[in-house]
This record gives C-alpha cells, structure tokens and sequence, in this order.
C-alpha cells in the first residue's frame, strides 16, 4: 500500500490548499487544523514551509500507545483509526514523535490516513502516494 | 444573533478589551468593501480628523472567505491620513483565512493604547500585549520579534506590522502582512501608528463545519472551482512571469512611466522586465491562503557588505507596480537595483508606489534647483541607487523638514517647494499605467484612486473613439462588477472565472441564496454606500485636478486630447456625486 510523502515541500507556495482539502473531503469541516496535513511556515514566510504529516511508521508508536485500539497499525505504513473506539486521551498524539498528530480543543485526533485525496490539490507536486521503500519497512521512516 | 449578521470583534485599544458585536446583513453589505462602509458608517467620525482617537481602523472579509479558492483577500477601511477621507485598502496573505478560522467577519480598531501595543486576536483570546520595546523597529525586525513574542500557531497566524513610517505618521505608511502582502495605499500604517498599535497577530485557531444545506454540492462545486482556478491558462500570466510581464508589452505601448513621467518609453526598460527578473532574481513563488495560484514572485537580493566577498542575502517580493515605482519612475533600469530599493522601502513600512513617485519627483525638482543639496541631503539622481537608499530612510523617519513634508505626499511637497506642474500624483501618486486619458481621468477621482477601481488602463487601449459619455458609464459599471469581488472578498486576479453565474452558484452552496439572487442590488447599494462615506468625510471631486505633466505624455496612440480628458472628468464627476448622494436624494 501507498503512503503520503512530502518529498519537495521546497516548492511549497503556503496556499494551505492540501489541509483544506483534507479537512473538507476527509474531516468535513472548513479549517486548515483539524486535517492530517497540516503546513506551516518554519519561522516567517521567507524560511519556506513544512508539512507536519504522519511519516507513516512501521510499528507505529502511536498505535501502541492507543488504550483502546482504536488506532492500528496500517498495511504499509501508518495507522487506522476507529474514532467509534477513542476516548480522546491523547495517548496518540503524544506519542508521536514528529508531532504529526492535532488534537482538536475536545481531544479528538487528527491525523494522515494516507488516503492521497489531498495531492490533486497541491499546485506544485510537493506531495505524493508513494509506496515504502524495501529497505526502511521495519522500523525506519526514511525518505529516499 | 441572525444567521445572516456578520460577527464582528471591536478591541478598544485604551481598555485593552475586545467586544463581540453581531452587524450589518450579508444579504445587503455582502462583506469586505460593503461591510467596511457599513461599520464605517456606523463607528466612523466624519467630520473629525484621521487622527482622532475614536475614529476606527476596520478589517473586513466576505461572506465566502475561506469557502472557496481566491476569496482570500481583506479590506481595510479608514480615514485616511492622505486626505482626510474615508479610504479602502486591500491585502492577501494569511489574513484572510486567520480572520475567518479566528471566527470574525470583521475586526475593528478603535481609541488609542497608552502606550505602544501588539494587538492579538483569535476564536478564544483578544489582548494586548505591551510592544513598547519595538517602537522604532523596521518592519523585519517586528515581524521577527512578534513571532517570538507570540509563539505558536505556526502557518495558521497572519501577524500585521508597520515601521518607522507609520509611526512617525506619513501620509502613506502602510501595513506589513506576513512579509510579502500589504495594505499598501493611502496610510493605514499611520493610522495604527497614531493608535499606538505596533502589530496586530490574528490566530486561526478554530474550525467550521462545511456550509450550507447539502455540503456534498459544496464539495463538488468547490472541486470546479479550483480546477476552473488552476487547469486553464487562465491564471499563467499571473503565476509565470506575474505582473512584471507588463513591463516590456507597456513600455512598447509608450505607456510606462519612466523618470518622473517625462519618457513612456525606454529601450532600458527591458533591464526591469518581467522576463529579467524570473531569469536572474526569481528564487520562488509564494501564496496567500487559500490560493493555489502563487502570484508572489520573491526575488534575491544580493549585496555585498564588505570586502573580501561578504554578501547578504534577502528575500524580496516585486511585481509591476514595485518595479514602475522604484525602476523606472526613478530611472533605475536595472533590476538588482531596484530590488534594493524595495527592500529599503519594506524596511521602512512605506507605500512603496508612493514612495518611488514622491522620489521622483524629488529628483526632478532638485536638478531644477527647486530643492537645496542640504534638503534632499543625498546626490538625488535619476539612477543613483545608493541616494535613493539613503532618502527612503530619511523618508520613513522624517529626518527633515522637507523629508517629512515629502512624506505627506509629492503634492503637498510641491506645494511648499515648487513644482506642482511634475507631481504625478492622481489623487494620490500615479500607478504605472500611462496608458491615456480615460485612465488619467479615473484615476485621478476613483474611490481608491487606483488603477484597480475600474479597467481603464484596459479601456485606453482597446477603445479610442474619444466618446466621453461611453468612458464614464464603463466606469461606473466596471466599478460595480469589482464592488461584488471586493465585497466577497476575491482576489481580483480571479474576475474572469468569478463571474456572476459562478459567485451565485457558490453563495447559494453556503447557504446565501437571497444574496445570489439579489447580488446587483446589493453591488449598486455597497457602490452607493461607498462613495457616500468618501463625500462624508469631505470628499471634492470638483477639486481633484491632473497635473501639467500628464498633458504632456505621448503615448502609441498620440498625444494628449485635454478636451476629451476635461470631458471624462466632469461626467465621472457628476456620476460620484450622484452615486454618493445621501440616502433618498439619488
């Protein structure tokens, strides 16, 4: 299975597009928080941008984490979430270690699914699916 | 509150607390320019001065803000200080999407702190936080502080700022949005000065559900949308080479101005062109909110500091109007140089086309003599980079009496030191289209006084049957049809895909359908409204003139018909007094 990577966030303009089509489609809500990716500009606007966004790791901390079950480890990377199972306790979130996990002001999680509905939106290909390469499928969250 | 009542924020500055007011109707003030008239209207002062501390600055979005791709722009309203009237000006960046997740349609500035303040606004905090310490600091050094000053919320914050030249009061001190956008015209910089407000950080720091009565019709017309914005061509010449690819196309038309307006036309022009900079200083593109656009063009600016091969680099956005003011209307036909000159200019939080005018005409009346060496204190010559440098500091801070004169504007410098006849100044300095009369006579009376009130710079070159009666109603029409886009708040790049067809359609998806159904009216009423407040607060077309300078221009299509300018003027004249009549006598 594919994940989501932000492999040239060095072309990112900040139209947020991404989020708000994340929120919109997956979440169903206008907002560029509550969203699995979200974009933020690394100290002002002239040190560019970055995606905060699940890296999709395998075995995921914030999985094991998870009193419930309600998140479990995704075929190929990442998690699932079943939302009917969370007690918002935040476990998830932190967990994380790259901080790619938003609780919104109730406790309930946001985080990349890895669904790929949000790439149609970016103006300059600075996401993409991608599958996993071989050599980082355990344990590792490698980019190239 | 009415679903169809715009939620307003109003911190009053001197109690350093905020008020939650819900105004006005979207059916009728539509948002954005309406909806600034409106509170204007409401909590302005006409008969007192821009500076008293009661009158308010607004920020206002629109009904579809944060709805839809390129509705991401916001409109200030005040009371200028460039003229004493009621003004409008426009800016993108994050501030659009800041307000709308924040929850406000509008925010509003009103008294004056103690002592100088950043202002912080969002869903669930209004303060203000002392910013004493940052009096004084250029708009870098502000933006750099606030981010430290008011940490997190990273990507979702818009932070406002002014410099030196909103606090020593220029007539045309603007304001800094997130390093690259600004509410550039007119002087809201100062009138946050004269508030004693240093910054402003709006967070977008919550969420909205989808609109309207069937979101997956929302979602789907949304999904048009955005490939209506992004698949066509529609949109290149404002991503590609952007604006600067006016540069070449007009300086052939013999319409750029050049040199304090007394050339049109250069062969050096193409040392500015659009096609230079994307080749040599383009480094990247950047966005507002909820654009996929990505009209900014960021060029580099390289400089060298000391000997030995020590640089500094800098980020510096430019587009046509940057590269007209501080290129070609002060003879820098060199692109570097005039990047360096922009950057000075957002250093000092300065209108950066006013700013170049007022320079250029300074140089002409130096080199006539009108001006003294111990004046202007810099060699001010048309080229001279490192003058101009030195006089934008000057300007920004006021050093002396004939900078600060200069800073209330080029005319009322002219007015004390000689030399009205070559002020290019249309209401307020010119913009860089001298492409003709009907634009000289917009121009010099439009509600903003800007090349972006109606497309007459566009009616100049495609019609030339001189029919004055025909120019004035394409005005008018034309400023209506921009009236919905400001009220909305679209960004204007967006009108040919925002047609009327298209906007009802997406009010009618987020629950507005009697605004879809009624959106002329209500364009004609926001029309009216606006012009009423501007002659409110004192406005006199009658007084308004064109300087000598623009008689003299020859363009592609000849020289100058002063009976055909005189006619467009007196018609667009009496249309603004009839537009802005009081309620019930129009």
């Amino acid at each position: 299975m594919k994940i989501l990577r932000a492999t040239r966030m060095d072309r990112c303009i900040g139209c947020h597009s991404c989020s708000l089509a994340c929120a919109r489609q997956v979440h169903k809500k206008v907002s560029w928080r509550t969203a699995g990716i979200r974009i933020k500009s690394s100290g002002g606007i002239t040190t560019g941008f970055e995606a905060n966004v699940c890296l999709g790791c395998e075995p995921a901390p914030c999985a094991a984490a998870c009193p419930t079950g309600a998140y479990s480890q995704r075929k190929g990377g990442g998690v699932l979430v079943k939302m009917k199972l969370c007690i918002r306790c935040g476990q998830c979130a932190a967990a994380c270690p790259v901080d790619a996990i938003y609780l919104d002001d109730t406790g309930v999680p946001y985080v990349c699914i890895h669904c790929g509905q949000c790439v149609p939106y970016c103006p300059h290909d600075c996401i993409e699916m991608r599958e996993k390469p071989e050599h980082v499928c355990v344990g590792g969250t490698c980019d190239v | 509150m009415s679903d169809a009542a715009f939620r307003v924020c109003i911190v009053h500055l001197d109690e350093g607390k905020g008020e939650i007011v819900s105004f006005g109707d979207k059916n009728l003030h539509i948002g954005g320019s309406g909806l600034a008239a409106a509170l204007f209207e409401k909590y302005g002062l006409p008969n007192e001065s821009w500076s008293h501390p009661d009158q308010p600055l607004i920020f206002a979005i629109g009904c579809l803000t944060g709805y839809f791709p390129l509705m991401s722009k916001v409109v200030a309203g005040f009371k200028s200080p460039y003229h004493d009237q009621y003004a409008e000006s426009h800016a993108g960046g994050r501030l659009a999407l800041a307000m709308r997740f924040a929850g406000y349609d509008a925010i509003v500035l009103r008294g004056r702190a103690r002592l100088p303040v950043a202002v912080h606004v969002g869903a669930r905090v209004i303060e203000t936080k002392d910013a004493n310490y940052l009096w004084g600091a250029n708009v870098f050094t502000t933006g750099r502080v606030i981010r430290r000053a008011f940490p997190g919320a990273s990507g979702h914050r818009s932070i406002m700022r002014i410099g030196p030249a909103g606090e020593t009061l220029s007539a045309y001190g603007c304001i800094n949005v997130d390093t690259f956008r600004h509410f550039g015209r007119l002087g809201s910089g100062s009138v946050m000065g004269v508030k004693n407000v240093k910054a402003i950080v709006v967070s977008g720091d919550s969420d909205l559900p989808l609109p309207g009565p069937d979101p997956k019709a929302y979602g789907k017309l949304f999904k048009k949308v955005y490939e209506d914005m992004t698949a066509t061509e529609m949109m290149s010449k404002y991503h590609n080479l952007g604006t600067p690819g006016n540069v070449i196309p007009i300086n052939e038309l013999k319409s750029l101005p050049i040199r304090n307006l007394q050339q049109t036309t250069d062969p050096d022009a193409v040392g500015i062109s659009g096609e230079k900079f994307a080749a040599d200083l383009l480094i990247r593109n950047a966005a507002c909110a909820g654009c996929p656009v990505g009209c900014i063009h960021v060029g580099m600016l390289r400089e060298q500091f000391q000997d030995e091969h020590r640089f500094q680099i800098r980020q510096v956005s430019y587009d046509h109007e940057l590269i007209f003011a501080l290129g070609s209307m002060v003879g820098v036909m060199d692109a570097s140089g005039a990047l360096a000159l922009m950057d000075e200019v957002e250093k000092q939080g300065l209108d950066a086309m006013s700013a170049g005018v007022a320079l250029a005409w300074a140089t002409e009346a130096y080199q006539k003599g009108l001006l003294t060496k111990e004046q202007v204190e810099y060699d001010l010559a048309f080229g001279n980079v490192d003058a101009y440098k030195e006089a934008i500091w000057c300007l920004g801070h006021g050093k002396n009496e004939f900078y600060r004169a200069l800073a209330q504007g080029a005319m009322v410098a002219a007015k004390k030191f000689g030399g009205e006849d070559f002020a290019c100044v249309l209401g307020q300095e010119m913009a860089g289209y001298a492409t003709g009369e009907t634009f000289f006579a917009s121009q010099s009376l439009s509600f903003r006084h800007s090349h972006l009130d109606t497309g007459a710079y566009g009616y100049d070159q495609k019609e030339h049957d001189k029919n004055a009666d025909k120019a004035v109603k394409y005005f008018v029409d034309d400023e209506r049809e921009r009236v919905i886009l400001t009220s909305l708040v679209s960004c204007l790049f967006a009108r040919g895909v925002y047609k009327k067809g298209l906007l009802a359609e997406c009010l009618t998806s987020v629950g507005l359908p009697d605004l879809a159904a009624n959106l002329d009216k209500a364009a004609d009423e926001m029309q009216r409204l606006r012009w009423r407040m501007r002659l409110s607060t004192g406005y006199e077309p009658e007084k308004t003139s064109v300087p000598k300078r623009f008689l003299e221009v020859e363009t592609w299509a000849g020289k100058m018909d002063p009976g055909y300018l005189d006619a467009v003027r007196a018609g667009y004249i009496k249309a603004i007094r009839e537009l802005g009549a009081p309620r019930g006598e129009s």
